[in-house]
């Protein structure tokens, strides 16, 4: 028996870690280089058809055979629209409004898997049978309510492929002409992980056990695989557009489809959307939590979901955490590949919607720390910490202060004369990179400071090293901070291309502080004596609303985000390729622009809310049929 | 006994936690309005004092006590204390009177139409075309050249940049905005030296499409000084801030 189970255990693994590896091969293979696959297609074509035209490759500098028209050149009545009143008359604003809608649809049924294989691998390494069936239950819940969100994300790719072929007919047709065959393998995917997903789900009880829940959660990778694949084919169309490869500079298709898949910013946009996703999946399980919290009829309840949103908020917060550094490299292939994009980004046109990301970004780390300081009063023994508490929000909020400052100025004409010029001699010292390097990392290391303050909350430190363990702790927050702000400020007295370089120290100085910090705690908590448990539901209403504020900045942010990505190609369907002479190829005010994202989030918000309402509607019918079950018997027994 | 003295002790202490807040908040204000020189744009002033607000906002909420502490006396006034009738209804009074009056001043103002220009909101550093991107000063960088460029920087810039490079040149006054500050962390440090060359050889003409109009007196040098002339130029400004140029890597 116990050489059969431990076969299971071993089988389980195997099949476990081949789904597994399918999962990093994804990833893997798009690093590779093509140069040798390139090489390969043009020796072929020039070997068998020496007639071809022959041309030179915008990104590859690689001779390819003309296999493809070139772009079109359109007028302004080339691009059909319905005539509707402004701001509709734009067909841009009918697009960017439904790919925002499918976005963010897409990014929710991606989002959700990961978070419920995280949750139930979590729940299958748990020893304690009442946590396990905990987590696995939590996984289960959220599967179900990302069912609808999956015919809603379909429901909405199919409108932007038919708004795509009505609004933008000629773009769409070059667009398809060269993605033809990622186009059907994108379908195929999709079916794929349709099945996937209804297995996983209706599989959930019957493969509840042993070597069969092993398969389960291997499943549960399985459908992550296929989420990212089609995540990342459908990230090479609109990375192409940003940074066209494997066309000449008519747009001509050079017989290489890997080279207009793999251009320059493919791989970064890769990494940062599979990390947002992570984020923005804890970010609206999070949200699901708080709702439920807010809706509870019992305490129960209020616990269950209390300890959700905990969780949800956590794994939320820890995916964050390397996003910047996702970004940073996204933006430094941005600048690689066109410098003028990189400028136009950062210090030009669309430099002011840094400022506003700034302010969302300055929202997560707020809503971050008043959740786990209202999360500490739910724990007897918190109050020793009280005192810290306003220290560490008077940093964060300085930082923030620095974090937001802007590098240009907005000023009346009088305020410009009084200064003498757009940048301040004082504030405007804290506009510049330096600073803001110096800015995040103080606000990154505070929200350590209250987790780890969180952590101890409710427990009181029996180690004989405590003295020791608590002045480490100090000792590397205060080199940490120190080593922050002095790299902050020599940064300005270096040219800056080795200032770019100092943001390293600083980050390894932060995640230093998150990770032998966070090791030196859990240490001292060995053993520790508990001064009560952690009191699940008794949190504030307050703290509720400051996940909904975390998950609302992350939709934001996304919005914002995905408007500066692709209004930076200006003019351009496909960046100095394929020239959009539409009516509206201007960028518009940023007013409006915040206008648009605004109501892409709020209509994004109604639509979770119907999903979530949706799944509540499941649930309650779910309860009506258990108790039909449980009448039944007793019925049957009357008539006899 | 002990604890009676330490509570009277903290009683006399404890600002209450309205107070608290205020005290705070004008404090920042002032700091900001007043302290600051030269003064802050309004613009500014603004983020920073809602980013205080939401602080504050976060300090008074956090515990139970302090939302308490801060709610209570607000809560208490506007209901009213019927010992201290009189005193309490009649600043009731004001406030009810007061709050919708400065809503209207404020609605009034917004809505009442004004000569003053409107804010401005430049772009600062647009990007440059692609045929410039990637140029390189071809002038090798020795004291001959540097001195060369100082001549030039003399004779064609310091009308409006200045002779310390720090846009304050005789004529700066007449220009809005002003001409750019050499000397500053937040102008050609922060750029390469083909972005230089590309401002001073196409000028104001030269910036590009997107982000018009554009507010630029800069003239098009490239029609009156040579292209090498504009490099002895560019070597000057850096020698003479004491700035290097942005390099990628």
């Amino acid at each position: 028996m116990k050489a059969m189970s431990r076969r299971i255990r071993v089988w389980s693994l195997i099949s476990f870690g081949a789904v597994a590896t399918m999962l990093l091969m994804s990833l893997v293979m798009p690093l590779l280089s093509t140069p040798v696959m390139a090489d390969d297609a043009t020796k072929a074509v020039t070997e068998t058809a020496p007639k071809v035209e022959m041309a030179k490759d915008i990104y590859y500098k690689k001779e390819g055979p003309v296999s493809g028209p070139p772009v079109p050149e359109l007028k302004a009545t080339d691009y059909p629209s319905y005539n509707l009143p402004y701001p509709l008359s734009e067909n841009r604003i009918i697009i960017w409004s439904i790919a925002q809608q499918h976005l963010y649809f897409g990014s929710f049924v991606l989002a959700v898997p990961i978070f419920c294989m995280i949750i139930e691998l979590v729940g299958l390494l748990v020893k304690d049978p009442v946590m396990a069936k905990k987590y696995d239950d939590l996984a289960h819940l959220m599967v179900k309510i990302s069912l609808t969100a999956y015919s809603v994300t379909a429901i909405l790719g199919g409108l932007l492929i038919f708004s795509f072929i009505t609004l933008y007919p000629d773009f769409f047709k070059y667009l398809s002409s060269l993605f033809k065959p990622v186009m059907h393998i994108y379908a195929l995917l999709f079916l794929a992980e349709s099945g996937t997903l209804y297995l996983y789900y209706y599989g959930w009880d019957r493969m509840a056990h042993g070597f069969a829940k092993w398969i389960h959660a291997s499943m549960g990778v399985l459908l992550n695989v296929f989420g990212t694949v089609l995540m990342m084919l459908a990230n090479s169309w609109a990375s192409f557009m940003m940074s066209p490869a494997g066309v000449d500079e008519k747009g001509r298709y050079l017989g290489n489809l890997w080279a207009v898949m793999h251009n320059a910013l493919w791989n970064p946009l890769n990494v940062h959307r599979i990390i947002g996703n992570m984020v923005f999946g804890g970010g609206i399980v999070a949200a699901y939590a708080a709702y439920k919290f807010l809706a509870a009829k019992n305490q129960e309840e209020k616990a269950y979901y209390d300890w959700m949103g905990y969780i949800a908020m956590f794994l939320a917060v820890g995916s964050l955490i390397p996003l910047p550094f996702a970004g940073y490299w996204l933006m430094r292939e941005v600048y690689g590949f066109r410098q003028q994009m990189g400028i136009t980004l950062m210090g030009g046109l669309l430099a002011w919607l840094f400022i506003i990301q700034a302010v969302l970004i300055g929202a997560l780390f707020f809503s971050t720390n008043y959740y786990l300081f209202n999360g500490m009063e739910r724990m007897r023994g918190a109050e020793r910490y009280q005192k810290y508490i306003k220290y560490i929000l008077f940093l964060t909020t300085a930082a923030f202060l620095v974090w937001l400052t802007p590098h240009t100025l907005v000023m009346r004409p009088a305020e410009l004369k009084a200064i003498g010029g757009q940048q301040h001699p004082v504030i405007g010292n804290f506009g510049v990179m330096s600073a803001k390097n110096g800015a995040v990392n103080t606000m990154i290391m505070t929200t350590i400071i209250s987790f780890l303050l969180y952590q101890r909350s409710n427990k009181i430190v029996t180690v004989k090293w405590e003295a020791w363990g608590n002045g480490a702790l100090m000792a590397m927050f205060a080199v940490a901070l120190v080593n922050n702000w002095w790299l902050a400020i020599y940064g300005y007295f270096i040219p800056a291309n080795v200032r770019v370089g100092l943001s390293v120290p600083q980050v390894v100085g932060t995640l230093t502080t998150l990770f032998i910090g966070s090791a030196i705690n859990i240490a001292m908590m060995k053993g520790s004596k508990l001064t009560g448990p952690i009191e699940w539901g008794k949190i504030s209403v307050r703290s509720q609303y400051a996940l909904f504020a975390l998950a609302v900045s992350f939709t934001w942010l996304m919005a914002l985000m995905g408007y500066i990505r692709s209004s930076v190609r200006l003019f351009w369907h496909v960046m100095e390729v394929f020239r959009d002479n539409s009516p509206w190829a201007f960028t518009h005010t940023i007013g409006f622009a915040a206008n648009v994202m605004s109501i892409n989030v709020m209509a994004f918000w109604l639509f979770v809310l119907f999903v979530f309402w949706l799944g509540e509607l499941t649930s309650q019918h779910a309860l009506a049929e258990a108790r039909k079950e449980v009448a039944r018997p007793a019925m049957a027994g009357g008539s006899e | 006994m002990e604890a009676k003295i330490e509570t009277s002790q903290a009683k006399r202490r404890r600002i209450p936690v309205p107070a608290q807040v205020v005290i705070v908040w004008i404090g920042v204000y002032l700091f900001l309005k007043f302290v600051i020189k030269p003064p802050l744009p309004s613009s500014l002033i603004l983020m920073y004092m809602t980013m205080t607000s939401v602080g504050l906002g976060i300090y008074v909420s956090i515990y139970e006590d302090t939302l308490q502490g801060f709610m209570g006396p607000i809560v208490d006034f506007l209901r009213g204390d019927p010992l201290r009738a009189r005193p309490w209804r009649a600043a009731r009074w004001a406030v009810l009177v007061l709050v919708p009056f400065m809503a209207g001043i404020s609605t009034y103002q917004k809505l009442t139409p004004s000569a003053a220009p409107p804010i401005d909101q430049r772009v600062i550093h647009p990007a440059p075309p692609r045929e410039f991107a990637q140029l390189y000063s071809p002038i090798p960088h020795t004291p001959e050249n540097i001195m060369a460029g100082k001549g030039l920087f003399i004779a064609y810039c310091s009308p409006c940049h200045g002779i310390k490079l720090d846009g304050k040149g005789p004529q700066y006054k007449g220009f809005d905005p002003p001409p750019a500050n050499f000397v500053d962390v937040g102008t050609i440090a922060q750029l390469q030296e083909s972005y230089l060359f590309w401002r001073i050889s196409t000028g104001g003409v030269g910036l590009p499409v997107e982000g018009q109009p554009w507010k630029s007196a800069m003239p098009r040098w490239e029609t009156r000084i040579a292209p090498e002339n504009i490099w002895k130029i560019i070597m000057f400004e850096y020698e003479g801030s004491g700035h290097v140029p942005r390099t990628w890597e």
